[in-house]
């Protein structure tokens, strides 16, 4: 029998779900909230927001990270901006145009009461980040400044220079750090989450590892909370940090937490193209540089020949003799069209030949006309930190003054090609961001509710807060309303020393391989794996293959695999041999995922479902369903659970930025 | 008592303390300029400090201010080294921006200390001293001050070790002047680069008017520079 | 084009905060110079295991010079030398000639002990921040963000402060041991927007009590952290801080 997935939307019109939710919600007086403790692993902008504000509220917290710091999360690294449905700009921006905008640019793929409620709080994020002195981009007048993004007709993006995430982030993080002085909050740094620990069918705690000493140790609560990012690093090349990893999501999947959509992997087409095989991550080009910069290849093939040849500069081109097929294909959005549309249509001029770099996988991002236009101070003012940083990685300044063809200014272009950069999957989670294991709750990046089949830019930023601040301390109070008469769940309880002997037989069995290869080595291949078969382009055949391979790949990492050192102790290579057991996994349910849905979606796109111009074709009649899959035990397929979506406030039609 | 008890504080008290320092220097300097022109002049200001009450009430409290300078250089300096810990690296390499100065300021201060007690035994020793315990059988009278200074300067071991101890006092104040006013908070982007700017001009002509007098005694042209000159 | 380049690169072992720790060299040959300084130590690090060693331990996350977890002492200097101010994971082999030789140490400072090789704790620096770097605020209660008018230059000067990625390489560079531009720059910060004025005094009072407290040392006017802060952030704002703290403690 199929199982049937609940998930949770409150009844009545889409703008009211949320008020109506919270009218009627079960609250947790403020005298229990003192003896109810919540877990949240992550410091990232929702676990970190998570942490502060249920501290605040009176909860006891005890917050996990993996880095030294709460500050090092990967959240730091979002550059662009934050979206909010402010209408500061007089540009005619509503909650539900956002709402919408969010709706079209995941292709359909969200369900709507979880955007809507996105979108309605997305602007007491601004005003709480604001209140905690977040220095957010300002006019001379002294009112916030915007700037327009991708997907989007409205400038409806604060930002702070190009490190908003940064500085979301650190706001975060000083809010966290009152409560940890207030003794609400308990900190533990250098801790990893191994594994979530089920008490008669509710989570009830953790085995987390202590990085340094190389001990487990067990902590109980009465809800858990995972805030611990995406799976980029299935792919080993992504903008992701080297430490992101998906191993508390994939232990709550193999716990029984369904993984929700993970065939929906974002693609960032500014990325820094791969310059080698040494390389160990991609740096990303913030998306706003498509405000000021134009995408093109030549439009002759000699030339991007010659380009890959090296015996002609980019500069040396003139005007008419590039293609600059953003604006060509999309006149209505140009060089501003979503994320996946911008990253097809690049690998889809790469594959016809007219890449620009030596591998033949790069396409040109050029600022001459904007600095001719605004003058390169103006540039500078607005890129000044991106551009130095393109420098330091590729020894090319982008403001650099190249050539002069029939007395137009030709500046050196920055070269970019698309990377894996964010996961919209992951663990299934209900309005309430419940996962379907009861007590079990995940935020962020981490869970898969709120960008559908592709993400907008600055809408990472929007949800990774919005869960945090606004979502998740009011919806976990519905579930631990009645969790404060029962005693606390003792650590002494079989069911901890079972999950903490599981784990320990992990390690032991890890460490005990001894054979020859580093985990980085396998990583790498397991990457190419899923970036050849998993990839930009998928086919039926291909991911097939894919499959094929990684069960191949898994057998040389279980029988072949080399872990220097003890397991006492630091152990890096210990971690990473942890971590890329889960990537295994993570990589096989995206193959899995892509496989099963047979349409092309957002970031999903197979090959045989396009269109004859090469767009995404979807299939709304078979595949407007949220794929839940449900772990079967190791060296089994995971089984497929279907949450239908229901539109009511949106009429579901193919996306088009072309008009 | 935060002057004592914070690092600011007590950074506070070596810049207050340096501060008057350089103000009483000021002061000292322009009585020594005084003996380049005039033996009487210079002899009636000796006379006028001598050992009145007020003149020794102000020298106790030089010395305090001296004294304090000192002492928290030292305290200072110990906090620093543990702060820094016991592990030194095996490679340095010392940006341009940093002056060497503002990395050598107690080196430099104990070298002010040594040619301070010389300096003390020279003069101070002989005339407000040799005034307060009453002593007769000197070469000079105490409030001859003028003959003091050409006793000491006909000296050119003493001209050399003056004229070190006047150079190291100008690389400590070099730094010591802009770092004092940062450390009181009257510093800013622009006002960091102001303060060097004055305090170097301030500090250079202060140290001129030293090594002046010392020049000018040893090479025999003064009391009447002016006039040898002209 | 990339060309190759082979250097010995001589490394800090240390095995907890109490062993005494030594240098391990390597060779490394034939490295692309278009290659990060991170990335040739993960290619030193895959030759140590492949010849059956344990891996040179460091600190690193992002690469992408904004997380500041990486904290490398590079051949004298904090993240080691570029032109302007970069993290260790931003530096470039094409900063080195063929055959030199590169010396890698841990931030060595009383106030961030090492737990193995040259990965340092630097917990000290979040003690810091929970004693006073935040503004108190209830989630949820902040008015509309364009309540408060702030001028232009200083939302610029504060987001110039709160640039500070908390990598520690102020204190690594500064002879005194000395976290004053790190805690400056988060109390300038603050102190610069009307949101955090509420609060300074007390927060300058308590983010300085906390770095005594903690060991670090007193700040000398050296210099030295603003020249390798890789987020540029200036001595002004150590000023600021003084100021701050010394009017603070005078209205007491």
């Amino acid at each position: 029998m199929a199982k049937v997935i609940d998930s949770k939307i409150p009844a009545g019109p889409v703008p009211e779900k949320w008020k109506e939710y919270k009218a009627h919600q079960r609250l947790v007086n403020p005298k229990n909230k003192l003896k109810l403790d919540v877990i949240v692993v992550g410091t990232g902008l929702a676990g970190a927001s998570a942490a502060a504000s249920l501290g605040e509220m009176g909860f006891n917290v005890y917050n996990f990270c993996i880095q030294d710091s709460p500050r090092r999360a990967h959240s730091i690294a979002a550059q662009g901006g934050i979206n909010a449905a402010k209408n500061y700009q007089n540009d005619g921006d509503s909650v539900y145009r956002l709402f919408y905008d969010t709706v079209k640019g995941g292709d359909y793929r969200a369900r709507e009461a979880n955007v809507y409620r996105l979108a309605e709080v997305s602007n007491n994020i601004i005003d709480q980040c604001v209140a905690q002195g977040v220095p957010f981009a300002r006019e001379y007048g002294g009112m916030l400044a915007n700037r327009s993004f991708g997907g989007a007709q409205v400038s409806r993006t604060f930002y702070a220079k190009g490190q908003t995430g940064q500085q979301l982030l650190l706001g975060a993080y000083s809010s966290l750090s009152a409560q940890v002085k207030a003794g609400k909050v308990k900190l533990f740094t250098r801790y990893e989450m191994e594994d979530v620990v089920i008490v008669n069918g509710r989570a009830r705690g953790i085995i987390a590892k202590n990085l340094v000493t190389g001990k487990l140790e067990r902590f109980t609560a009465n809800a858990v909370v995972i805030a611990t990012g995406g799976y980029g690093n299935a792919y080993f090349l992504s903008t992701n940090a080297m430490g992101c990893n998906c191993t508390a999501a994939i232990q709550c999947y193999r716990k029984g937490a369904y993984m929700a959509n993970p065939a929906y992997v974002q693609i960032h087409p500014t990325c820094i193209p791969v310059h080698g095989d040494k390389q160990s991550k991609l740096t990303l080009m913030s998306e706003s540089l498509r405000n000021d910069g134009r995408i093109w290849v030549p439009k002759k093939l000699e030339d991007a020949k010659k380009l890959q040849e090296g015996t002609l500069q980019g500069w040396e081109i003139p005007e008419e003799d590039r293609d600059y097929y953003l604006e060509r294909r999309y006149p209505a959005f140009g060089n501003l069209v979503p994320r996946d549309v911008a990253s097809r249509a690049a690998k889809e001029r790469c594959d016809k030949g007219f890449g620009v770099n030596n591998t033949g996988l790069a396409v040109f991002l050029d600022f001459s006309e904007s600095i001719n236009r605004l003058g390169l101070d103006a540039m500078k003012q607005r890129y000044g930190n991106l551009f130095d940083m393109y420098e330091e990685i590729t020894d090319v300044y982008p403001g650099d003054l190249a050539n002069e063809i029939n007395g137009v200014k030709y500046y050196k272009p920055m070269m970019i090609y698309p990377a894996i950069h964010y996961t919209m999957g992951g663990v299934w989670v209900d309005y309430e961001l419940q996962t379907s294991i009861p007590g079990l709750f995940a935020i962020g990046e981490c869970n898969f509710s709120d960008h559908g089949a592709n993400r907008l830019g600055a809408s990472a930023l929007m949800q990774g807060l919005a869960d945090g601040y606004f979502v998740l301390p009011y919806t976990i109070q519905n579930y631990l309303a009645d969790q404060a008469i029962w005693p606390k769940v003792s650590t002494d309880l079989p069911e901890f020393a079972e999950a903490e002997k599981a784990v320990e037989a992990e390690i032991d069995r890890l460490m005990n391989i001894k054979g020859k290869r580093s985990v980085d080595s396998i990583h790498k291949e397991l990457g190419h794996i899923m970036w050849e078969y998993v990839g930009m382009g998928r086919t039926a055949e291909g991911l097939k293959t894919g499959i094929q391979k990684m069960k191949e790949l898994q057998k040389e990492f279980d029988t072949n695999l080399f872990v220097p050192g003890t397991k006492e102790g630091l152990n890096v290579e210990l971690d990473k041999a942890i971590h890329l057991r889960d990537f295994f996994t993570m990589g096989e349910l995206v193959a899995h995922d892509a496989l099963s849905r047979n349409e092309s979606c957002g970031g999903h796109f197979r090959e045989e479902y396009q269109t004859e111009e090469g767009e995404a074709k979807r299939d709304d009649e078979n595949f407007f369903y949220v794929g839940c899959w449900e772990y079967q035990g190791k060296d089994k397929d995971p089984e497929l659970i279907k949450e239908p979506l229901e539109y009511e406030a949106i009429k579901v039609q193919t996306r088009n930025y072309k008009n | 008592m935060w002057l004592t008890n914070s690092s600011i504080g007590r950074k506070v008290m070596m810049s207050v303390t340096g501060l008057a320092l350089i103000l009483f220097l000021t002061f000292h300097g322009s009585m020594n300029v005084v003996a380049l022109f005039s033996k009487d002049a210079y002899n009636m200001i000796c006379e006028l400090l001598g050992a009145n009450w007020y003149a020794v009430v102000a020298t106790l409290g030089l010395a305090a201010l001296a004294l304090l300078h000192i002492v928290y250089a030292f305290i200072l300096t110990w906090q620093n080294r543990k702060a820094r810990g016991n592990s030194s690296y095996a490679v340095t390499d010392k940006p341009e921006k940093v002056e060497w100065a503002s990395q050598n300021m107690l080196v430099l201060g104990i070298i002010i200390l040594l040619g301070l007690c010389l300096h003390l035994f020279n003069f101070w020793y002989n005339m407000m001293f040799a005034e307060l315990m009453g002593w007769e059988n000197l070469t000079h009278s105490p409030s001859d001050g003028f003959a003091w200074i050409v006793e000491t300067f006909s000296n050119p071991c003493f001209v050399v070790l003056y004229v070190i101890w006047i150079c190291a006092i100008w690389f400590h104040l070099t730094h010591g002047f802009w770092s004092a006013m940062q450390t009181l908070g009257w510093s800013g982007k622009l006002w960091l680069n102001r303060w060097k700017c004055i305090g170097f001009i301030y500090v250079t002509l202060l140290m001129l008017m030293f090594l002046v007098v010392v020049l000018a005694f040893a090479f025999k042209c003064a009391p009447s520079l002016c006039c040898a000159g002209a | 084009m990339a060309k190759n380049i082979s250097v010995t690169i001589k490394f800090w072992k240390q095995n907890g905060p109490k062993d005494k720790g030594h240098f391990d060299t390597h060779e490394l040959k034939n490295v692309p110079d278009d290659t990060s300084f991170l990335e040739a130590l993960d290619i030193m690090n895959e030759e140590l295991i492949a010849a059956g060693k344990e891996p040179f331990v460091f600190d690193h996350d992002c690469r992408e010079g904004i997380c500041g977890m990486c904290s490398l002492y590079i051949n004298g200097t904090p993240h080691g030398k570029t032109e302007r101010g970069a993290t260790t994971c931003q530096l470039y082999m094409r900063r080195f000639k063929d055959g030199d030789t590169i010396t890698v140490e841990p931030w060595r400072s009383a106030g961030f002990p090492v737990i193995k090789d040259c990965m340092v704790d630097r917990g000290a620096f979040d003690k810091i921040i929970q004693a006073g770097g935040y503004t108190t605020i209830r989630t949820g209660q902040a008015q509309d963000a364009n309540a408060i008018l702030i001028p232009k230059e200083d939302a610029d000067e504060a987001m110039d402060c709160a640039s500070c990625i908390g990598c520690g390489a102020c204190v690594a560079a500064c002879k005194n041991g000395s976290a004053m531009l790190f805690v400056s720059s988060k109390v300038s910060q603050l102190a610069l927007l009307p949101q955090g004025r509420v609060e300074a005094a007390r927060r300058a009072k308590a983010m300085v009590a906390k770095m005594d407290e903690l060991g670090f040392g007193n700040c000398t006017n050296t210099r030295a952290c603003e020249a390798v802060c890789p987020k540029c952030e200036t001595i002004a704002n150590i000023a600021r801080l003084n100021r701050e703290f010394i009017c603070a403690k005078l209205s007491d």
